[in-house]
């Protein structure tokens, strides 16, 4: 059976992690490329990496990353952050990416999805959609959730589907940093609704979130930071407890 | 030595990371007199089966592959092109394997492309499989699939029906899974095939 998937995120900005990390057998906490090895070897499934470097070298230091992580890494990646053109994602790709996500810039010009699926294969191409409710809607939200748009998340993310996306990475910006768990219902109600795979993300704080996310919702991977940074939940730990409720890990 | 078919289908950084990371040589055959100092072969590729077959064929490599008598191991799409045709581009392929290319049907609560960790049975004793469990999970990400036959196909993977995840006829061998991108199974993988 295909296994549900489990996504530690790594903030990196100027090719260094910057949430804190508590991992004791770290040489260099600050090293992405140490601390994607070993969630690797812990079992993670697939590893994110959000650049936030805001500076002109910003492509350079990316794919510097990329490179980095493809030569050392035996698992999937995706990069995400500040890309905005088809010469970012090529410049990815050609450095070793698996995927690339993009959020603002696909809100802001929806035919880069397109292009991006043309140019290199849906299976390249995730959408990031963070949303908030406002009054009794989800709506789509920038810049890390601070900055509304007028899209409506279900609808933005169908749209998205039918230009080309071919993985939906879905945070919910009021469940963010609770550690309540993740929002079952919204992520319930886009799985049934695209024909694509949905990674759920923001509110892990526990194990039985990771149970209740994948039964009730039945989404196909479930990302997380802090619980695995700080080594609140130890991958095998969280695996081994899927496993034995009936969800299918690779263990 | 390895000897990677180059036609400009995909970027295979990754491919030659992991056989860096195992320690195995590699070179580049771009062009047909490139092939004889290799003792093995594989054909990588991404994307687009039709347009993976039309960039294979302006290489003027086609009438040499289909002749090689080392092994040779077709990745992903590469290992479609092995086949005969693919509704992908409704595309004529190499015919190295008398079987098809198809499209995953829509059907309620399966997504495509099949994206993740699936798990691989092998079907026959081969040396690709060795120290390889049964019902190992591979990373696989596809649209497409080659159907399955009992000649043919080394191993089987289930998705919306029970596909080839891997095929073995003579000399050719193709995965449609990442095996460089699958942990420590992948990389057992390549290893055997830079035995066999």
């Amino acid at each position: 059976m295909l296994a549900k998937r489990i996504i530690p995120c790594l903030d990196v900005k100027d090719g260094r992690t910057v949430k804190g990390v508590n991992f004791v057998d770290l040489r260099d906490a600050g090293d992405p490329v140490e601390l994607a090895w070993n969630y690797s070897q812990q079992g993670a499934d697939e590893l994110v990496f959000l650049d936030i470097t805001a500076t002109v070298e910003r492509r350079k230091t990316m794919v510097e990353l990329v490179k980095s992580v493809a030569r050392q890494i035996n698992i999937p990646f995706t990069i995400g952050g500040g890309i905005n053109e088809i010469a970012d994602a090529d410049a990815l790709l050609n450095a070793g990416a698996d995927k690339i996500s993009i959020n603002s810039a696909a809100v802001r010009n929806p035919a880069l999805i397109d292009e991006l699926a043309k140019a290199f294969g849906v299976q390249f191409v995730v959408i990031a959609v963070d949303t908030r409710v406002m009054g009794d809607k989800n709506i789509v939200h920038l810049n890390g959730g601070r900055l509304p748009t007028e899209k409506q998340t279900l609808d933005w993310i169908i749209e998205a589907e039918s230009r080309g996306a071919g993985e939906i990475l879905l945070t919910s910006m009021d469940h963010d940093g609770t550690k309540a768990g993740f929002d079952n219902g919204l992520l319930t109600l886009v799985n049934n609704t695209v024909n694509i795979p949905v990674i759920a993300s923001g509110g892990a704080g526990s194990v039985q979130h990771f149970v209740d996310v994948f039964q009730q919702s039945n989404v196909d991977a479930a990302l997380a930071a802090s619980v695995f940074h700080y080594g609140e939940i130890l991958i095998p730990d969280l695996k081994s407890v899927l496993k034995e409720n009936n969800i299918e890990v690779r263990v | 030595m390895i000897g990677i078919i180059r036609y400009g289908a995909g970027n295979i950084f990754s491919l030659t990371a992991a056989l860096d990371r195992l320690g195995i040589d590699y070179g580049m055959v771009n062009t047909e007199a490139d092939l004889e100092q290799y003792d093995r072969y594989i054909i990588p590729g991404v994307g687009h089966a039709g347009a993976a077959m039309h960039k294979l064929e302006q290489t003027g490599l086609v009438p040499a592959i289909k002749a090689l008598k080392k092994p040779a191991l077709g990745i992903c799409v590469g290992m479609q092109l092995l086949t005969a045709y693919s509704e992908e581009g409704d595309a004529r392929l190499l015919n190295l394997f008398p079987i098809k290319t198809l499209k995953f049907p829509h059907e309620g609560g399966f997504k495509v492309p099949h994206t993740g960790w699936n798990q691989v049975y092998p079907e026959k004793e081969n040396p690709l499989f060795e120290n390889i469990p049964s019902g190992s999970h591979f990373y696989f990400v596809h649209s497409y699939f080659i159907e399955y036959d009992q000649s043919f196909t080394l191993s089987s993977t289930s998705y919306i029906n029970k596909f080839s995840a891997s095929i073995w006829h003579s000399n050719f061998y193709g995965v449609q899974f990442h095996p460089e991108k699958s942990g420590i199974y992948g990389e057992t993988l390549l290893k055997n095939f830079s035995k066999i």
